[in-house]
């Protein structure tokens, strides 16, 4: 008897340590609504998430969102629009195309890739790519939203090759097999065939990305600027995450809890977001 | 064959052939040009007073050794926590778990866990450890909202590992009448040592990277400290310490530095992922 009173105690304690993960996504929610609520009904939801001025430490504080919400879609649709042609068609070159010395080479440099702090991409960003856009498009302040869209392709772009890769080795070789008995030649086959057939997959691929690139703090922390406009390509401009990041370390009372609902702001998108990741995934294994 | 296939189609299969060769070339080039420029700034700058000194405003001197040795205490701090709740969730979801559904949940859980954002890490963390549990801006503080962020990983790398003990090994000492536990502590634990392993070393890489998580939970701090007083004190590790001294001060030479150094390491982490991926793929096989 003493050692099955033994045996449920080592149950208890894997069972507490199994649960340990939806306690901590339970204390980020309820800690992220419990701060976030206050300001957000003291603000006014419309005023808080529509409002196109931010003004938190003004005689008369604005604490509208909107230049934030926005800024961080676009940031992000941009970031997409660059990152994933390049990355798509990457791993099909790997995936498919490339010789198997060359592909080992490639993976390597895009794990490499995926392994660099974000702070480093933030400094090479604002030391070369900032000055860069200011003299390439002559206007006064390279520190923009062009800025931040690029360093984002570049640091979602890992992301989405590694998980379009395993989409598209997982396409059952009959099909490819199939299409080139049909008479297609190899290249339409990999486009024709494998990668409708990985859909899924490169969609989650994609909308991985935008979770990567919408949370992303320090990187665009340097080089975007980090000034509350209403998002514009040349402008300095500031996002959800720096939102939060720039101005916890001094602020107080009505103007901290605002930045807690912007993080609640921030946490709900990126819920939408892992929603949507998981319907394609499950999608993806069910096909 | 070849001439059967219309001009059409030919210039279509060149162009993808182009556009394929240019995004794989464009990839390669900004790791090669990363690599490079952040190497050819930052290895001049690294000089041994840098290594060994700390700052101090009296002297005008730069030294990043606290932020080394905050580094240290932060990942060493964050494993000794993440390895066993990581990998005692990951044998309740592969060994104990009867119920699909708490699975379920639990599952669902570490992947929202893994997409959830650092920045809002920090905020909660600097709510929950160092307001709430009253721990301060300290580097405990930021380990343990690590912790929090890297168990998904170590989680998933250690169920991975367990996947691939024979089930027969189980019902093999079952037959031999041992318990539970004791299948657990001679069967399923040696199993998962290699699951444990790739876990950590992704976690290393992850813990020095990070910096939005840290900055509100462990500081900016810069004074040296032996390991426990060092836990409870704020301090800045060297992606913090990257940040503050290119944003904050305009100190580019010790930012390039510290990336060259972050460079260096995250490069010895891949290799030693790929080394031990490799050994325990080899080692499996036999």
């Amino acid at each position: 008897m003493k050692k099955k009173a033994f045996e449920n105690f080592v149950y208890g304690v894997f069972l507490l340590l199994g649960l340990i993960t939806v306690g901590c996504v339970l204390l980020i929610t309820v800690y992220l609504i419990v701060s976030g609520l206050p300001a957000i009904r003291q603000i006014g939801l419309g005023e808080f998430l529509l409002g196109r001025t931010w003004a938190s430490t003004a005689a008369d504080p604005r604490f509208g969102i909107l230049p934030f919400i926005l800024t961080s879609v676009y940031g992000t649709a941009g970031a997409i629009a660059l990152g994933v042609p390049a990355g798509f068609l990457t791993a099909v070159y790997l995936a498919k195309a490339a010789p198997p010395k060359v592909k080992a080479a490639v993976s390597a440099a895009v794990s490499v890739l995926a392994g660099i702090p974000s702070v480093v991409y933030g400094l090479v960003g604002m030391l070369v790519l900032v000055p860069g856009i200011r003299t390439a498009f002559h206007v006064p302040d390279g520190a923009s939203l062009l800025a931040a869209i690029v360093v984002l392709a570049v640091m979602i772009l890992p992301s989405i090759v590694n998980v379009s890769i395993t989409a598209l080795e997982a396409v059952p070789r009959e099909y490819e097999d199939a299409s080139l008995a049909l008479g297609a030649a190899p290249t339409e086959t990999w486009f024709r065939v494998s990668v409708p057939a990985a859909r899924s997959g490169i969609a989650a691929a994609v909308v991985l990305g935008v979770g990567r690139a919408i949370g992303e703090a320090m990187a665009v922390m340097m080089v975007s600027g980090n000034v509350a406009n209403m998002p514009s390509l040349f402008e300095s401009v500031r996002f959800l995450t720096t939102a939060v990041a720039s101005e916890m370390s001094y602020s107080s009372g009505l103007q901290r809890q605002a930045l807690f609902s912007i993080a609640l702001v921030l946490y709900l998108f990126i819920l939408l977001i892992n929603g949507t990741l998981n319907f394609f995934l499950k999608r993806g294994g069910r096909d | 064959m070849e001439e059967r296939i219309s001009t059409k189609r030919r210039v279509r299969i060149a162009l993808l052939w182009v556009l394929m060769g240019l995004a794989a070339a464009t990839t390669c080039a900004l790791v090669l040009f990363l690599a490079v420029y952040v190497m050819a700034k930052g290895v001049p700058e690294i000089t041994w007073t840098l290594l060994s000194t700390r700052p101090s405003y009296l002297t005008g001197n730069i030294g990043i050794l606290p932020d080394i040795l905050n580094t240290v205490y932060i990942i060493i701090a964050a494993l000794v926590l993440v390895i066993p709740l990581g990998a005692g969730a990951a044998v309740y979801l592969t060994e104990y778990a009867k119920n699909r559904k708490l699975a379920a949940v639990i599952e669902y859980a570490a992947e929202t866990l893994s997409g959830i954002p650092s920045i809002i890490y920090g905020l909660v963390g600097m709510l929950f450890f160092c307001s709430f549990l009253d721990m301060q801006t300290s580097l405990l503080a930021g380990a343990l909202t690590l912790v929090i962020m890297n168990l998904p990983t170590v989680m998933r790398t250690t169920q991975e590992s367990l996947k691939t003990v024979p089930q027969s090994y189980r019902d093999g000492a079952f037959g031999l009448g041992a318990g539970k536990w004791r299948v657990i502590r001679t069967v399923v634990l040696p199993g998962c040592v290699d699951g444990i392993v790739t876990g950590c070393i992704l976690s290393v890489g992850r813990i020095l990277g990070e910096s939005a998580a840290l900055l509100f939970t462990a500081g900016f701090a810069h004074t040296v400290h032996g390991f426990f007083e060092g836990l409870s004190n704020s301090g800045a590790t060297l992606t913090v310490a990257l940040y503050f001294y290119a944003k904050e001060e305009g100190e580019f030479g010790v930012a390039f530095a510290i990336a060259a150094i972050l460079m260096i390491l995250t490069l010895v982490i891949q290799l030693a992922a790929m080394l031990a991926g490799r050994y325990f793929k080899r080692r499996r096989g036999r």
